[in-house]
């Protein structure tokens, strides 16, 4: 597992030897698992080979529509993120969590031993390993660990890859997330011309980069890599003013933007289920026809979901509006309170498939605006019943 | 959280084996039950803070949170005081004594006893609400000496709705008032009719800024119970709720309990009253 | 449902008696009962079937546990019938979209149904049929509904071995989205532009559609407080037309509140009549 804060080595890895990468990594059994064309969109699959990467084509994205398109040139990384996280790989969307068992001495209860796959994802962006240091702190760093989280997290090998161009729904460089990949990786490429500038940044990711037939990254190369990267910076046009953000929206638990947003949200669940930090699951009992064998399955959960709230008595969120309001609330203020970091890397998943395009920081900003207005302008609209 | 915890830190959906050892019916729809370890050795292990919770666990119909109700200094009982309202209690309802169940926790903050030593101490309870307060009387009463006036003010919609009658003698006796009051009466009932904070504002209270105040019942009646303590002069680091939400891991890991920044399962549900009062106001939150 | 449900559940330790009950349906839905299979013999063992006439010709008079109802009421005759089964049934769930909001025959409710009369039936003064196709939850109480065209069997084992059990039976009322996501479906509507029902459409068929790249119909009816204004305005702005969204919303579940009243909006819209030309 990738520790590192620092680049440790960097060398340049020539396209036609990035199977090499994969060959070594799967010789030290790990199960790559990378981008892939599928459904129309690029998602994290398990790759054999580099034929499996979505070579030569890129991602559109605006908010409520994402569109494959061919690109002009065969880079391998030309793209941004598309529908699926890394989190679907270390947090899985289905898991048994416990198991009980009817016996003459009562119930046994037992949690099974997880013998999690060592994965090695290829294609991390920044903004991706900074969801999974989100991730970390809400699973790892509380009182209570889990398990499931740790073991595959533990065990997995990351490539990171440097983003050369951004999407209009990436706010990555407001959330101070990215694009460029600074730590928490093993290896990270930056795609140029020719092949890739590789970094190591762990130990694992020296032991690696020594297998494969690299050259030495020559500064014309190292150049070429830091202008791709900042070609990544430039794109971005998306902004969210993070300031004082928390008691802005904590603040603002009554202000009638929150209605607004709920005449248009769907309270369809897909914004959390495409953010890679978003934690929130349920466990419910699967038993079978004798009714003495017991799985406890955890599956993805969401607050969007009216029984998410569910008490004794009553739904506490049983409306659209208090529904939309945790959430945003929750990632972008309160997750400060409970982990000490915002819950939002600036991905943009949430804008893009949201099928009615809601864009999060359109909200936070309309919420701000009035806020800071003296006088707000008032419109025919205001005056209506 | 305590240390002894049955439940482990880093395996926390693990439950431990219990036997439903008695079962003491408390109030129409509302009993008590007793729980022992499977395994005498996390039996041994296990300890509890008044205020705390267990997650009780029926394989293959689902688990419940529910505050335990017993002495904290008696290792030999673990006592739940458990109303019928869903699938899960209905079904221990129906298992009785002896049946099988799995238990994990305990979990969650307690009532913040050590740190009343020296004052006066406010009890105020509704219903179902006593149950999480029991430990907190026993461990007041059994340090009786460390504390100033101890006062329970008890509130319930029924006189037959009120719990733990067989223990007020007793309790009395040691050194707890303890006054109730009813929302609707019958005709033996010659006690008070009307709502608890009437209970609380015909108090007398000699220093009520050196006095602590710890309630437990609906929401609502939290509310007007902390409203009516703030006009009688308490301070609002001296006053204590114990707050409720649908808990599913009871560890802070499953996003359920959510109340604004604070999960119930382990940052409650026991709240020092200035850390959630301005939550406390907004609607569906 | 609001009501007061654990007055109604059978009684625990004796045999439940389970009777099935047909209107206006396809028969789908109790079929999903008969391919329970394995499931079937285990609830078989542990109730004792009644009335069933899909799987037995024994008919055993009322009163019943649990009544199984599929189908919606298109007859006179047949919103007779329900008032005699719910006088029976102490516990009664409908099964599947014709009986939880009218089925696919209820889009007779925007047409003339002396028009289908006329074209179908040789003899027409024969055919005695009401105007409308309506749910069963229009003419009596029910106590649980399972949604579906066809339901889940396995909603169904489960809604069983819980009233079996003495239990109250929960299935979850999220959207289609949800389950999309957890089998790691990329969205229909956002990368390929197919308007899909599934942000608002309940939960429980396993998200098929939306899998092989096509829209979900909506087959499970609305989800939870479904926002149908919001996706219907979505869809109509990003370039569907009346002609596509009509018939998506006036469908198997056309006579759930929600999917008739957001198709009636368009239908308004587009200047047709949303009653068939009933006053």
């Amino acid at each position: 597992m990738q520790d590192g804060t620092e680049i440790r080595r960097t060398e340049f890895l020539a396209t036609d030897d990035l199977q090499t990468l994969l060959d070594e990594l799967q010789s030290q059994g790990y199960r790559t698992v990378g981008p892939t064309i599928d459904q129309g969109a690029i998602i994290y699959d398990e790759i054999e080979s580099v034929d499996d990467l979505p070579r030569g084509w890129t991602d559109r994205q605006e908010a409520g529509k994402y569109r494959l398109e061919e690109r002009d040139d065969d880079a391998f990384f030309g793209y941004v993120v598309g529908p699926h996280s890394w989190k679907r790989f270390l947090f899985p969307a289905a898991v048994t969590v416990a198991t009980a068992e009817r016996t003459d001495q009562g119930w046994q209860m037992r949690t099974p031993d997880h013998d999690a796959p060592r994965y090695a994802f290829l294609g991390v962006r920044a903004c991706e390993l900074a969801a999974m240091r989100v991730q970390d702190r809400v699973f790892l760093e509380g009182a209570f660990v889990d398990p499931i989280y740790q073991q595959r997290r533990d065990r997995a090998f990351i490539v990171a890859v440097n983003c050369t161009q951004a999407a209009a729904t990436c706010f990555c460089t407001s959330m101070n997330t990215g694009p460029r990949c600074n730590s928490g990786f093993d290896l990270a490429l930056t795609e140029i011309s020719g092949g890739f500038i590789i970094e190591s940044g762990s130990d694992d990711g020296d032991d690696i980069l020594e297998r494969l037939p690299t050259q030495p990254a020559e500064d014309a190369l190292l150049d070429q890599a830091e202008s791709a990267r900042q070609q990544a910076v430039d794109q971005i046009t998306k902004k969210m003013d993070t300031d004082g953000i928390r008691d802005l929206l904590m603040q603002n638990l009554d202000h009638p933007r929150w209605d607004d947003v709920a005449t248009r949200c769907l309270s369809c669940t897909n914004c959390t289920m495409v953010c890679p930090t978003c934690f929130c699951s349920s466990v419910s009992e699967v038993s079978d026809l004798t009714g003495d064998h017991v799985e406890r399955q955890r599956q993805w959960d969401s607050c969007f979901n009216i029984d998410f709230s569910y008490m004794n008595g009553g739904v506490v969120r049983n409306g659209i509006r208090s529904r939309y309001r945790q959430w945003l609330t929750h990632k972008l203020a309160t997750w400060h309170d409970q982990f000490d970091t915002s819950g939002c890397v600036g991905c943009g998943r949430c804008i893009t498939w949201c099928p009615v395009e809601i864009d999060l920081t359109e909200e936070v900003a309309a919420i701000r605006q009035s806020t800071t207005d003296k006088a707000p302008e008032r419109t025919d609209e205001d005056d209506a019943p | 959280m305590t240390s002894a915890a049955a439940c482990s830190a880093t395996d926390p959906w693990l439950a431990h084996s219990v036997t439903i050892d008695r079962v003491i019916p408390e109030t129409p729809g509302v009993a008590t039950y007793d729980f022992v370890f499977t395994d005498d050795n996390v039996g041994g292990r296990y300890s509890f803070l008044p205020g705390q919770f267990n997650m009780l666990y029926l394989p293959g119909v689902g688990e419940v949170a529910i505050s335990i109700s017993g002495n904290p200094a008696d290792r030999s009982k673990l006592p739940h005081t458990i109303r019928v309202a869903g699938n899960v209690t209905q079904e221990l309802a129906r298992l009785g004594e002896g049946g099988s169940l799995g238990l994990r926790g305990p979990f969650g903050a307690s009532w913040p006893l050590a740190d009343c030593a020296g004052m006066d101490v406010v009890l105020v309870a509704g219903g179902i609400g006593l149950a999480p307060l029991r430990p907190a009387i026993y461990d007041l009463l059994a340090n009786r000496d460390r504390y100033g006036r101890l006062t329970l003010l008890y509130g319930s919609r029924t006189p037959a709705g009120l719990l733990y009658t067989d223990e007020y003698e007793q309790w009395r006796a040691r050194g707890l008032d303890i006054q109730t009051t009813v929302d609707r009466t019958t005709d033996h009932w010659k006690g008070n009719v009307g709502v608890v904070t009437t209970l609380l504002e015909r108090l007398t209270l000699p220093r009520p800024e050196n006095t602590a105040l710890m309630t437990c019942g609906p929401e609502v009646m939290m509310w007007y119970t902390i409203q009516s303590a703030r006009e009688c002069g308490f301070r609002d680091d001296n006053l204590y709720v114990s707050l409720e939400r649908n808990m599913n891991c009871a560890v802070g890991l499953c996003g359920h309990c959510q109340f604004g920044p604070e999960f119930i399962c382990k940052d409650g549900p026991v709240f020092r009253y200035d850390r959630v009062t301005s939550i406390l106001k907004v609607d569906d939150l | 449902m609001k009501s007061p449900v654990e007055q109604t559940l059978p009684e625990i330790g004796t045999k439940k008696r389970l009777a099935v009950f047909k209107f206006a349906s396809c028969d789908g839905c109790q079929l999903s009962l008969l391919d329970c299979e394995d499931e079937l013999l285990a609830v078989a063992d542990a109730v004792e079937i009644a009335y069933f006439l899909e799987a037995t010709s024994r008919i055993a008079p009322g009163p019943y546990d649990v009544a199984l109802v599929e189908g919606s009421i298109t007859t006179p005759y047949d919103a007779e019938r329900i008032q005699e089964v719910r006088r029976q049934a102490s516990y009664l769930v409908t099964i599947g979209a014709c009986a939880t909001s009218g089925g696919i025959q209820s889009l007779k409710n925007w047409a003339d149904h002396e028009d289908f009369l006329r074209c179908v039936y040789a003899r027409p003064d024969y055919i005695s049929t009401l105007e409308t196709s309506t749910a069963i939850a229009d003419h009596v109480a029910v106590d649980f509904e399972l949604r579906g065209c066809p339901i889940n069997r396995y909603q169904l084992i489960d809604v069983l071995k819980s009233l079996i059990a003495g239990r109250r039976p929960r299935t979850p009322s999220h959207s289609v989205c949800l389950d999309c996501k957890r089998r790691a479906t990329v969205c229909v509507e956002v990368a390929q532009g197919l308007p899909c029902l599934g942000p608002v459409t309940h939960t429980g068929c396993g998200a098929i559609c939306p899998a092989y790249d096509r829209g979900c119909y909506g087959c499970f009816g609305p989800a939870a407080q479904p926002n149908c204004d919001s996706l219907v305005a979505q869809y109509l702005d990003t370039g569907s037309t009346h002609e596509d969204l009509i018939p998506l919303l006036h469908n198997f579940n056309a006579d759930a509140p929600e999917f008739r009243d957001a198709g009636n909006q368009i239908r308004q819209s587009a200047g047709l009549s949303t009653t068939g030309g009933r006053p």
